[in-house]
């Protein structure tokens, strides 16, 4: 034992016990992340049973099997169940239920007389846009109040299917008109009123006002009347779109209509093969990462606040980026090294360990009241007194982060500009060069590798970031995004939604717990998976640069 | 030779009155600075002139009292043990020595008979004249047509034709033209190490410096590299004042017209290469060049 303790054996066990516990603990983060995230696509089987509640009364059940637990009997007994004393431990099943409008949702059910379990083939599951989901059998199509086919015959399911496609396609045009064509005349016409709010505030006044406001009532009248063409274009695509509806019965036997307009999908899995259910996970998970989210965020996608965070870091990298490698480059090439510049030095290597949320605190109080309030004050005094740049925003979030990721830049730079030879700045010396010449044609080039750390490091630490965001830019739902169609297409001042803090909105903020639950590890895993293809492209672009400058820095 | 250069000396007493008193006692030590009756070398045209020159690290003296002429159009060699000055003295020439802070300067270089050390004198215009290759191969991280071509772009050249010439003339003068001619616009970090120290070697020639100075060009480079190197400044010397820095006796004596020997700061003894290693003046110069030490 004394020797095997002498031979340094027991620090190597240790020393791998240690990695082997870290690599436990990041592979079953992932791993639960990802399972979590991945299996809340799959269309589930819909189950079919009966179950005695808490007034002893037998009832119907028709879900989704969520999960299930093993309680002890007392605490079920506490909680008003019929549970005899004999039995120590029972089982619990948590079925989503769906039909919100008629008072279910989710629910909990003993298996302590419950009957058995089946599995229907006509059962459907059908996504709604508003009420969350119906579980049921549907019974008629109709088409103008007439019903068309019934359940049963030979062409109800396709003769549905096609239906409901067409619906959709419908309701995707009517969204195009309200959101990219209605809301770019809503931009425009909000530039008229500042236009003429300008014009005011100029004094301009007598002949040329009277001019001036003609020309731009004219412009009014004109963008009015294209509003007009386009809203009875989208009234009649509403009215086209309440032709169909679907008459369906729960398991109950409650008879209820859904229009079609109504209905994001139909599915029917328990007739599903695999194949069937893959390709409708695919469309499911695509649906998730392209759609907007719908029933305060339990529903629908996460497509706005993807394309947020890619937007603000992508903002962030542009401001940071330039800053922090001027500043390290002063630092390193021009500065005279001495207890002042050691002073500076550790000032910014300190920064890096503030802790976020102060630098929330700051961009709140300093970008967005102090400078927002001012710039709106020089240049947005028209859209007074609603603030432009004087409320959270893109740009305050992207500016925010910035600062919290300067040290690193400037650390990473700082290290790649040190490490290069001092034979090759003295080669562009010999040569005739200037200090600046020899800094910027052949010193910067070979430091770029370094640069590109700073900002991998950057990035992964500011597409993470939550809490400073809150409270300068990241709201729980945007009604538009960062970049489109409209002048000037970046709307920096314009609020974002960010992964992050949707994780935290849908897990702690949500109506609707057991819905959300699967949406957070869903999103979670996005957001990591964001941040890893992030790092990968810069990661890959640094490579490139390493393999050109290969031999110099040996 | 001596009297000429103190002769010179008195020429350019103005640069010289900075000379100042302390120098005065280390000159004054009783080993003679240059040694040997050159008498080839009054026949020579002078390019450079170093007078009474003292270079001091901090409180570190690292060069005493130097004193020589370099010939225009010939090949000087500065061999010496390590740490004895010689690349120190090479660095003076195109005053690379600016970039260390704590190096002081007394005395004067005159090129052409003009003062280098004068406060009017363009430092990057001077080491446009003046070209230097460093021991290890330096290319910068850019093609081998951009590596040549750079100290042109830095003159403002731009005209593609001008460049187009410049670079092929620079790499046919240092022999590697024919290897290279193919792959111009490849990284120049994908020569051989004797290729990159020719390529350096075309770089300095791209911009027709008038002197080009050499620190221990080979040292880095195998022998058949070396060899190239050696053959190659057989062919410079033609066109450009050659200054190189050696450890390698041999090739000193191989590729030098003139050859001179430094020891702790000393100029010890200066001569034409034949004379000095056939004949040394100096007790010292002699058991160096015989490898009693060194």
């Amino acid at each position: 034992m004394k020797s095997w303790f002498k031979s340094g054996a027991p620090w190597v066990w240790l020393n791998g016990g240690a990695v082997a516990l870290c690599m436990i603990m990041v592979v079953g983060l992932l791993g639960l992340i990802a399972v979590r995230g991945f299996s809340h696509f799959w269309p589930s089987d819909i189950l079919q049973t009966t179950a005695v509640d808490r007034t002893g009364e037998t009832q119907q059940v028709l879900g989704e099997l969520m999960r299930k637990e093993v309680i002890p009997s007392r605490v079920a007994r506490t909680n008003g169940y019929v549970v005899g004393e004999d039995v120590p431990l029972v089982t619990r099943y948590l079925i989503k239920e769906g039909n919100r409008d008629l008072g279910s949702d989710f629910n909990w059910y003993l298996d302590v007389g419950m009957g058995e379990w089946t599995y229907p083939d006509d059962a459907v599951q059908i996504e709604r846009r508003e009420w969350g989901n119906f579980y049921g059998f549907p019974v008629a199509l109709r088409e103008d109040g007439e019903v068309i086919s019934e359940l049963g015959d030979e062409d109800f399911w396709s003769e549905l299917q096609q239906r409901v496609d067409r619906s959709v396609e419908l309701h995707h045009e009517i969204q195009h008109k309200e959101a990219v064509e209605i809301g770019s005349i809503n931009h425009s016409m909000e530039r008229l009123r500042l236009d003429r709010r300008r014009l005011e505030l100029r004094g301009v006044s007598g002949q040329e006002l009277a001019e001036a406001q003609a020309e731009l009532d004219a412009k009014r009248e004109e963008l009015n009347a294209d509003y007009r063409a386009i809203k009875a274009e989208r009234d009649a695509i509403y009215e086209q779109n309440t032709r169909d509806s679907l008459d369906v019965r729960t398991v109950e036997g409650l008879e209820k209509t859904i229009g079609l307009n109504n209905i994001v999908r139909v599915t029917r899995p328990n007739a599903m093969g695999v194949w069937g259910k893959s390709v409708q996970y695919v469309d499911r998970l695509w649906e998730f990462l392209t759609e907007k989210p719908r029933e305060a965020n339990t529903e629908g996608g996460i497509f706005p606040a993807i394309f947020g965070t890619v937007t603000m870091v992508m903002v962030m990298s542009i401001m940071v980026t330039p800053l922090g490698v001027l500043a390290a480059i002063y630092l390193r090439e021009y500065a005279r090294q001495g207890t002042l510049l050691r002073l500076i030095r550790i000032s910014v290597y300190n920064l890096a360990g503030v802790p976020s949320i102060v630098y929330g605190v700051f961009g709140l109080g300093f970008f967005v009241y102090f400078l927002g309030g001012n710039i709106d004050e020089l240049f947005f005094k028209a859209s007074m007194p609603a603030p432009t740049f004087g409320t959270p925003g893109l740009f305050w979030a992207s500016l925010t982060l910035a600062l919290l990721t300067l040290p690193v830049v400037i650390v990473s730079t700082e290290e790649g500009l040190a490490r290069i030879p001092s034979t090759v700045r003295q080669g562009s010396l010999a040569l005739g060069a200037t200090k600046s010449e020899t800094l910027w044609k052949v010193v910067v080039p070979l430091a770029t590798p370094g640069m590109m750390t700073g900002l991998i490091l950057a990035i992964a630490r500011a597409a993470g970031e939550v809490a400073p965001l809150m409270l300068v830019g990241v709201v729980k739902l945007a009604p538009s995004l960062p970049i489109d169609g409209n002048y000037p297409y970046i709307h920096l001042d314009q609020k974002i939604m960010h992964l992050g803090f949707h994780i935290y909105d849908v897990g702690f903020q949500s109506p609707n717990v057991e819905a959300a639950r699967p949406l957070v590890y869903a999103t979670a895993l996005t957001l990591v998976l964001l941040i890893i293809v992030l790092n990968l492209t810069a990661i890959k672009i640094r490579n490139s640069l390493r393999e050109k400058y290969r031999s110099a820095s040996d | 030779m001596l009297e000429d250069t103190t002769m010179r000396n008195g020429e350019s007493a103005r640069a010289a009155s900075a000379d100042p008193g302390p120098s005065g006692a280390v000159g004054s030590t009783p080993r003679p600075q240059t040694q040997g009756n050159n008498m080839t070398m009054a026949d020579e045209s002078i390019k450079l002139e170093v007078n009474d020159l003292n270079l001091f690290y901090g409180q570190d003296q690292a060069l005493k009292n130097i004193n020589l002429k370099i010939p225009e159009k010939k090949v000087t060699a500065f061999i010496g043990p390590s740490g004895c000055g010689k690349s120190t003295l090479l660095r003076c020439f195109n005053r690379m020595n600016d970039l260390v802070d704590i190096c002081r300067i007394q005395g004067n270089i005159l090129m052409d008979g003009k003062n280098i050390y004068d406060k009017k004198v363009d430092v990057a215009e001077l080491r446009r004249q003046v070209g230097m290759v460093f021991q290890k191969p330096n290319p910068f991280p850019k093609s081998i047509y951009e590596n040549v071509a750079y100290g042109l772009r830095l003159q403002g050249v731009k005209s593609r034709r001008t460049l187009d010439e410049v670079v092929e003339r620079s790499l046919r003068g240092a022999a590697l033209w024919d290897e290279v001619k193919d792959r111009l616009h490849d990284n120049a970090f994908g020569l051989s190490g004797g290729q990159q120290q020719r390529l350096v070697i075309a770089r300095a020639i791209a911009i027709e410096p008038e002197v080009i100075l050499l620190d221990e060009p080979a040292s880095a480079l195998d022998p058949i590299s070396t060899l190239k190197i050696e053959e190659l400044i057989y062919e410079l010397k033609n066109q450009y004042t050659i200054v190189i820095v050696t450890h390698n006796m041999q090739q000193a004596a191989r590729v030098s017209d003139y050859t001179a020997f430094m020891y702790m700061g000393d100029l010890v003894e200066y001569d034409d290469t034949d004379s000095l290693f056939t004949n040394p003046t100096n007790k010292q110069t002699e058991d160096y060049i015989t490898g009693r030490y060194g």
